[in-house]
């Protein structure tokens, strides 16, 4: 990569950035902070409960930084499972961020060379970030974006072993409908963000087929229900949406 | 306490995530964003998210197998009816839900 053009693009991040990485701390502060916090106050209790320890469930948490497949690989270790099982299991739950990184970026690039950076910050894309990031990004500026996403996720990022620190700390302490709720936080935050943002026929279609394939095919086979969902489902939404547009090009 | 093999797994499930991540970055410069294959991507995408989210709701694993099905139905729809209602109030939806889920668990309401 040329030096010169490689530099200009360092400066332009800073200086038209800086306030956008701030405004984006902020944000993730605010009510998805919360609910990461919330969550991951969850997987703390569960990491105390499954006798891997606080310094590996706060490894996993940074590391790792997907709760589902976290969740999975905690109780898979519970259980005994084989690396082999575990790693399988932690892999299909968590083939989603493919799909995901993939529909973030052009929000994150937009136009520049991928490079090192959208490497390292692929790393802060999660469910939250994600459909939270979807949402903003369209609302900035092209050139505030990356900032505005960076100062976002790995604020959420932090949050998330903080909360993994304190939930260990707190488990048995909590009342138990208490521990229920902070479970609950997470699906339920993930239905509202779905809700508020239903956006284009096509996306209903996609969350509706998925919605209703995801527990069916979970109930068929558990580790690869949710790989199947993703591309059984949203292929049927994809040609629904192009069945449903041609007849009404027809009736038009 | 944890042996050795809880770090063997740590690495290779960070690993097995990374991957999808740094998967996405690669091939996400190569799709055209305006392009049918890009649109199908993302109905891939919003498919997983919703089936993994229903998962969580209907068939949970861990602590939440303990509450009733009806009970969580319930929080979920007055969570979504609040959003509805608040003008897209995400925050006072999710504490509608959060906190009707523990008020009904605490009460023993059983539906299902």
């Amino acid at each position: 990569m040329d030096e010169s053009a490689n530099q200009t693009d360092g400066q332009d991040t800073r200086s038209d950035g800086a306030g956008a990485w701030r405004q984006g701390l902020r944000e993730g502060l605010g009510m998805p902070g919360l609910v990461i916090f919330g969550s991951f106050l969850g997987f703390g209790s569960l990491v105390h409960g499954s006798g891997i320890g606080l310094v590996a469930g706060l490894v996993s948490s940074a590391t790792t930084w997907a709760l589902p497949g976290q969740i999975a690989m905690v109780e898979l270790y519970g259980i005994g499972a084989s690396l082999l099982v575990t790693v399988m299991a932690v892999c299909l739950t968590n083939t989603r961020l493919l799909p995901m990184v993939i529909t973030l970026m052009p929000h994150l690039s937009h136009g520049r060379r991928i490079g090192w950076r959208h490497y390292l910050v692929a790393h802060v894309i999660a469910i939250t970030s994600w459909a939270v990031g979807l949402r903003r990004l369209a609302a900035l500026p092209a050139g505030d974006r990356f900032s505005w996403f960076t100062g976002f996720a790995w604020t959420l990022w932090a949050l998330s072993f903080t909360g993994t620190a304190i939930g260990f700390w707190l488990a048995g302490s909590l009342p138990a409908p208490v521990t229920l709720g902070l479970v609950f936080l997470n699906p339920c935050y993930f239905t509202l963000l779905f809700v508020a943002d239903l956006g284009s026929r096509l996306r209903v279609l996609a969350l509706l087929f998925g919605g209703v394939l995801g527990p069916a095919l979970h109930l068929a086979t558990p580790d690869w229900g949710l790989p199947i969902t993703g591309l059984a489902g949203g292929t049927a939404a994809f040609f629904a949406d192009r069945l449903l547009g041609r007849r009404e090009a027809h009736r038009g | 306490m944890a042996d050795a093999s809880i770090w063997l797994i740590l690495l290779a499930s960070a690993l097995a995530t990374y991957v999808w991540r740094a998967l996405g970055v690669l091939v996400a410069g190569r799709i055209d964003p305006d392009g049918p294959v890009f649109e199908w991507v993302g109905c891939v995408a919003y498919a997983l998210l919703a089936g993994l989210t229903a998962r969580m709701i209907l068939l949970p694993i861990g602590a939440l197998q303990a509450t009733d099905l009806g009970c969580r139905l319930i929080a979920v729809a007055l969570a979504v009816l609040v959003l509805r209602r608040s003008g897209g109030n995400i925050a006072l939806a999710v504490l509608t839900g959060v906190g009707a889920l523990i008020i009904l668990t605490a009460l023993g309401l059983r539906l299902v």
